[in-house]
Order: structure tokens, then sequence, then C-alpha cells
């Protein structure tokens, strides 16, 4: 894809592979210290990239606290409240775990923190499935920029950054490469 | 995608796009809370020239669990009955501020005519026009069809589909030949020679006289209504002898393949096309049409209306 005629000269990358791993390994530990323990916790990633997360934060709690954790997927589309700046998108898949949401933890899981305006679409949604003891918020990355009143309780790195520049996060699972860059935007 | 006129217009990523939406969608079906917030403050108009109970509900139900506001109008009891004109009931509606109108109408092209005339901005979705197209129908049994014998997801590929009964006078065969092919499968309509429609050689569809030749190899088979309400002349000797060598009765199912599915459109005349042993089998799935029904038009509604409409351009 980078042929390197068009890389711009800002990319640069904040997390490689083994970052990513370590980030991933600590907010397992986070979620199941802050939780004592792993029982009622449920995973919700929001797509797309949310939903490989929350499978490989899943699998790094498992070897902590023994039991597996349910793991899911959220999609926020018909929630957003910029639906109508675009033309309509595409759905992902949404997958509650059989036993649905009520009086469980919900960890809502997604790549980048920005705006906050997925994660309350999310909530949103949320809302409209069962009722949850507690929701909790893992960011993989947070670049700030808030537009709502939302903070994460586990964020992998937060990652100052300009409103001009683009975080992206790549995953194996989707982009063949596990890395976070910033590109763009005049420093 | 501005309106959904005829399943011709439909090409194989937006047929399938609306099939992924819909199977989105039908988890909505089984929550507690069964509304999304999507389509709220848009206005859908159920504009219904001709009965129909099955449609009219299902339009209803999908835009209401996407939080739409729904206006029922029956031409019965409306001005229409007054003597007003398709244009003028158009400009009273686009007055009144419609986001989308579903149309019903005994004429042929009414809803083409209502989406091009420049009466309404909004979208127009063909609800069933004359002996002409209903897309919607055609989109839910694609839905069903590939529910059952596809797992769920993709095209029709290679599909063996026969529709059969009174291929003359109606729409739903018309879209769903369409449909079906754009998808893949491979149409077989099976109709006494009076009940085919002039032209139907150019179809892109097998064309057979002959039921019980048919059957064996079928994936799925879809019985149609025959649309007395619709003939002016007879076109078979008596409905005996209709039911006799096109009806579908236990002997007839007997013949299809163990995998393969009956469909009907409804409503279902019982001892006509279609006898109450097999409308009751497992093997028909006329129920699981009218759920899919809702699940399809919601993904229409909101392919049409969820995101950035002409209206919503002209603000920014």
């Amino acid at each position: 894809m980078d042929s390197g005629m068009t890389v711009p000269a800002e990319r640069s990358v904040v997390l490689d592979a083994g970052d990513m791993g370590r980030a991933i390994r600590r907010i397992a530990h986070e979620i199941v210290e802050r939780n004592k323990g792993a029982a009622d916790l449920i995973l919700l990633g929001i797509p797309t990239r949310g939903v490989f997360l929350a499978q490989r934060i899943a699998s790094a709690i498992t070897p902590i606290d023994g039991e597996a954790v349910e793991v899911g997927a959220l999609d926020i589309t018909l929630y957003r409240d910029d639906l109508r700046l675009r033309p309509a998108r595409a759905l992902e898949p949404t997958a509650i775990p059989a036993g649905g949401i009520d009086n469980k933890v919900v960890v809502l899981i997604d790549d980048v923190l920005f705006s906050g305006r997925t994660v309350r679409s999310a909530l949103d949604a949320l809302n409209d499935i069962g009722r949850p003891r507690a929701v909790q918020l893992a960011a993989l990355v947070d670049r700030g920029h808030r537009e709502l009143p939302i903070r994460a309780d586990f964020v992998g790195k937060n990652l100052p950054t300009a409103l001009a520049e683009q975080v992206r996060v790549r995953l194996v699972e989707f982009d063949e490469i596990d890395e976070v860059t910033i590109e763009g935007g005049a420093r | 995608m501005r309106h959904l006129l005829s399943a011709g217009d439909l090409d194989l990523d937006e047929a399938c796009l609306i099939l992924d939406t819909a199977a989105q969608l039908a988890s909505v079906s089984d929550r507690s809370v069964k509304k999304l917030p999507t389509l709220r403050g848009r206005t859908v108009v159920n504009l219904f020239f001709e009965d129909s109970t099955r449609t009219r509900i299902s339009f209803e139900i999908a835009a209401k669990r996407l939080s739409a506001d729904v206006i029922n109008f029956a031409a019965r009891g409306s001005s229409v009955s007054k003597g007003e004109s398709l244009k003028d009931t158009a400009l009273t509606l686009e007055a009144m501020g419609a986001d989308a109108v579903v149309i019903r109408h005994g004429s042929s092209g009414a809803p083409h005519r209502l989406a091009t005339a420049g009466w309404i901005q909004g979208s127009v979705v063909n609800a069933g026009d004359g002996t002409h197209e209903h897309p919607t129908q055609a989109l839910l049994d694609a839905f069903t069809l590939r529910h059952h014998l596809r797992d769920g997801t993709g095209d029709l590929a290679g599909l063996q589909v026969a529709i059969v009964g009174d291929i003359l006078h109606s729409r739903v065969a018309r879209s769903n030949v369409l449909l079906l092919r754009t998808l893949g499968a491979e149409v077989t309509v099976v109709a006494p020679p009076t009940l085919l429609p002039f032209g139907v050689a150019d179809w892109p569809c097998v064309v057979s006289y002959n039921l019980d030749e048919v059957l064996p190899n079928v994936d799925a088979v879809m019985m149609l209504r025959v649309q007395t309400e619709r003939m002016q002349a007879a076109y078979f000797p008596s409905e005996n002898e209709y039911s006799r060598r096109y009806g579908l009765d236990v002997r007839r199912m007997g013949l299809l393949p163990p995998h393969a599915i009956v469909l009907h459109p409804g409503p279902m005349i019982r001892g006509m096309e279609i006898s109450a042993d097999v409308a009751d089998s497992p093997r028909a799935v006329m129920a699981e049409q009218v759920a899919n029904g809702v699940s399809i038009r919601m993904a229409v509604l909101y392919l049409l209306l969820g995101g950035m409409t002409d209206d919503d351009r002209k603000e920014l």
C-alpha cells in the first residue's frame, strides 16, 4: 500500500506490535483488578477494530483469572448523531452473548477515543438492549479533543494530538500489521 | 439509491446490501425494546390506493421500529374517493412534509410517475403497482431463500426456483424474476398459457406448462394466488381443473427434493393454488416471509432515509 512515493514525511509509528501487545495485557490486568476478577464481565467491541481488540483482551484475561470472559460486538451505526451528514452506511454485526447484559459489567472496547460521540451512541444502544450493573470503557488510544463529558476507564496509550492529525490503528486481523500511527497535519 | 421502484433497478451489490442490512436489523425483533432512534423526525406516508393488510402493516411496523412518524392514507375514506387526482394528493403530501411515500396503486407505473413528475421531493417506495412490480416482496422472498438455502449470506448463484400460477396478473412474479436473476438464481415460471403475460419469452427465465416435470429439480417453489379480481375473462375452464393441474397438494410436494421449501406471498386461497396440508406443513415458510418482510422494509427505509437526503444537503 505504502509504495514509498506517497508516504507523507509526518507519518510516525507510536505503537508497534510489541507495544500494542503489552498495552493489551496491561488493560486486561487493570480490568481484572478493577472488577476483582472476571465474573459477570462482558467485553463488547465496537466494530470494526474494537471487536478484534475485545477478543484479544478477553484471551489475555483468561490466563490471569482462569475464567473465560464473554465477548461480543456492538454496532452503533443506527445510534449515531451524524447520520444525516453522510449517505446511509452499511451496518456491522451486533452480537450480544446469549445470557444478555442485564446485571453484568459491560466493558466497551474501541480502538481510538476521540470526540466521545461513538461512546455516547454505544451507551444509547446498550440502553435499548438491557440494564447492565455497570458500564466501563477501554480504548487502545486516547487522542483527546473530547466533545462530550466522557472518559475512558482503561487506556492503552494517551496520545496528545493536533486536530488536523490522523491517528490510525491497524490490527493484524484486518490490516495485516499491528501498529498505531499518527499521520498528516502540519506540526 | 433515492427511490425503490423496480426490483430490476437493483444491481447485485445494492441487492446484497439490502439483504445484509435486513439481516442485521432482524435482531431488533428479538429484543425487549424493539425500537431504534435512526429515523427520528422523518415522516413516512403509507399511500394505499388498493386494499392490503400484510404490506401496509409491515411498512408501518418497519417505520415505527426506526422511530419515523407514520401517516396511513387509504384511498377509501379520503379525498381520492371524491375524485382527487394522484397529482393533487401528492402535492398535498409534499406540502405536509413527507420524507418518504410508500405507494400501492392499482395502475402499473403510478409509483414511477410519482417519483419522476417532480410533485414531491421525498423518496418513493413501490409497495405494489397494478400487475407491474412489488420489489420489497421480491426482496423478502430472496431473504427467506438465502436464509434457508444459502446460510444467510452472499448471493443465490445456482439456486433453482419455480414460480407457479397467475404470472399474468402477478407483480410479485415479475419482481421476483428480475431480482432472483440479479442474485444469480435460475427461475422457471409455470402456468397455463392463458395466464402468462405477453412477452414472457423475453423474461430472463424458463417457461413451462407442466408442474410435475419442474418440481423434482427445484430448491424452492413459490405459489401465486389466482387474482380473480383482476380478471375480466375466463382464463381456465374451472377452478377445479386449475387446482388439479397447477395447485400444490401433498402428492406434488412429495416430488420436491427433501431440502426444498414452499413460499407464498399471501393471501393464500387454500384448496385452490395450495392445499391446506401443504400450507400447514413445516416446509411452508409463509410465517417467516411475513417476519422477514418487516426486516426488509426496515432496511429499505434505513437505506433511503437513514443517511443524508436532498433536504439535508440543502440545509448545509
